[in-house]
């Protein structure tokens, strides 16, 4: 069900960890819908991404999603960060099953958190960032079965 | 992948040698048709005659009183919504448990749509029934009541024999999908107050779409599939008769081992239930801890979700499966595990393993190794377990 892409960054995930002391940390979605992510960024004076680390609870998609996502970043001024969509995280990974698209959303959004943590944290505007959702299920409805 | 540990025999198992080698012939030579009238169909009507005898002995039925379906799900479906329609002039209220398999639970909410009521009775944290519940539950409109015999996650066995009691002394029906007990447990239908029984071969060494209901005499359910005067008019359709003849070798081998395939399959578990306990902290065991089916262990592992577990024990060739959210395709984890009262982190963290009378020590001991590595790999994964040791961290 997974390309192999995905099983390759969710067996091998890349940046796994924390960052002590992190520029930006940022945590989104919920234990209950069965997935949390954590990005931590290193941002350095010039506003580049220096090193960026994840610790993810959830499903291989949500593991692998997060690891492609610190790489898409790594190196990344904050503006180029912020423009990494959920669409670019999936197109790296070779797509992800419908039901798991989520998964990227979820990346997406926390790397917003992690930047919009920076700011706050710095006392500066990112433009064109703005506050993430901490639980991208908010509004998420099951699909209604038909009888 | 050279290694392959077999450890989801609750969703189905390995058709037995001697069972495919009693169906051949019912493909090959007597390809008959039961219901004509010459040698040949003869031969395959005596084939489907033999297993309906040898599957009612075990349950102590009459053989008349097996009806053969194309599974488990379809035998579920049968005995609530024929039941329903039949005793719709006595009353139009069912009772069942709130961790019934989906077969049951469906078609309960598709009942519901069509103005029967439901009482869904609260389990215990094993999973066992409430029983004062289930009795206070009982209106003058209850036509039915359906309770499982053992629950095919967390392999709980429920006190059949009171629940039967109960319906009989108000004169309810009893229905109880025994899907994952049927071979597994001693049943024995007049002594348990059981009317309607459902069982699926492929969770007992037999072929896959091919189960039975047994139907009490005298009970007036109709039939649900219409067509022909097959299995008493009650279930229209040529017969699967290699199927057939398949479940009843299957039924008969089942029967024969179980004494000894309970005691060796009790051990085995016993013997992974308490390593991974002592072994991987933070774990909790769902379901009963002794009333359960022999074969059956259920974890969660605090902290980490079932699907990466899954996906991880596949890849050291280890097959089992999860009450995760990501492992059922909805948002919550599993019913039964939210219903034994597991906040939804902790039921998203689960894993199965149910065991085959072939499972041996040797590889239960590397199942245990790599649950460990996986676990502990996933956790450092984790951020809930991160701010779980940071938390005990400042506690000190």
């Amino acid at each position: 069900m997974y390309s192999e892409k995905v099983m390759d960054h969710f067996q091998n995930p890349r940046n796994v960890g924390e960052i002590e002391n992190a520029s930006g940390v940022g945590t989104v979605g919920n234990a209950k819908c069965g997935d949390i992510m954590r990005i931590y960024l290193d941002i350095d004076d010039n506003q580049v991404i220096r090193d960026c680390k994840f610790k993810t609870f959830g499903c291989g998609a949500a593991v692998a999603t997060s690891s492609m996502a610190t790489e898409l970043v790594k190196g990344k001024t904050i503006y180029e960060a912020l423009q990494i969509t959920n669409k670019a995280v999936m197109e790296a990974l070779d797509g992800l099953p419908p039901v798991k698209v989520h998964c990227s959303l979820l990346a997406e959004e926390a790397i917003h958190a992690a930047l919009w943590d920076y700011a706050e944290k710095h006392g500066i505007k990112i433009e064109g960032l703005e506050k993430p959702k901490s639980d991208i299920h908010e509004g998420e409805e099951e699909e209604d079965e038909e009888y | 992948m050279e290694k392959l540990i077999y450890l989801d025999n609750a969703a189905t198992t390995k058709t037995a040698p001697e069972v495919v080698e009693a169906m051949i012939p019912y493909f090959s030579e007597h390809y008959g048709n039961p219901s004509s009238i010459y040698g040949l169909a003869a031969e395959s009507k005596m084939g489907v005659e033999q297993a309906r005898k040898e599957i009612a002995d075990i349950i102590g039925a009459r053989k008349e009183e097996i009806y053969f379906t194309a599974g488990g799900t379809e035998a579920d479906n049968w005995a609530l919504i024929a039941a329903a329609e039949a005793y719709k002039q006595k009353g139009n209220h069912i009772i069942t448990s709130k961790i019934e398999h989906h077969a049951i639970l469906h078609t309960c909410q598709y009942l519901e749509k069509h103005g029967m009521e439901v009482t869904y009775v609260d389990v215990d944290e094993n999973g066992i029934i409430k029983i004062e519940e289930l009795k206070k539950a009982i209106r003058p409109t209850t036509i039915l009541i359906s309770v499982m015999f053992a629950n095919n996650e967390i392999g709980t066995i429920q006190p059949i024999k009171e629940i039967g009691s109960i319906a009989r002394e108000h004169g309810i029906l009893f229905h109880t999908d025994a899907v994952q007990a049927f071979g597994q447990l001693p049943i024995a239908v007049d002594e348990l107050h059981i009317d309607m029984l459902s069982s699926s071969a492929h969770k007992i060494n037999g072929p896959k779409g091919i189960g039975f209901l047994y139907i009490r005499k005298g009970i007036k359910i109709r039939s649900f599939i219409h067509g022909g005067a097959q299995e008493r008019k009650r279930r229209a359709g040529t017969e699967n008769v290699p199927g057939i003849v398949g479940y009843g070798a299957a039924a008969k081998r089942a029967a024969k081992t179980m004494k000894e395939r309970t005691e060796k399959e009790t051990e085995m578990r016993n013997y992974l239930i308490e390593r991974v306990l002592k072994e991987v902290p933070y774990t909790r065991l769902n379901g009963h801890r002794t009333k359960r089916l022999p074969n059956n262990a259920n974890f969660s592992f605090q902290f980490i979700e079932g699907e990466s577990l899954l996906i991880m024990l596949d890849g050291k060739g280890i097959c089992a499966s999860s009450g995760s959210a990501c492992t059922s395709g909805s948002l919550d984890p599993s019913h039964v595990l939210l219903a034994i009262g597991l906040p939804h982190e902790i039921a998203h963290g689960s894993l199965r393993l149910t065991l085959s009378e072939e499972t041996t020590k040797e590889e239960l001991d590397y199942v245990v190794e790599a649950v460990k590595e996986i676990v502990g790999r996933l956790r450092d994964m984790s951020p809930l377990y991160e701010d779980f040791v940071k938390a005990a961290r400042h506690g000190k």
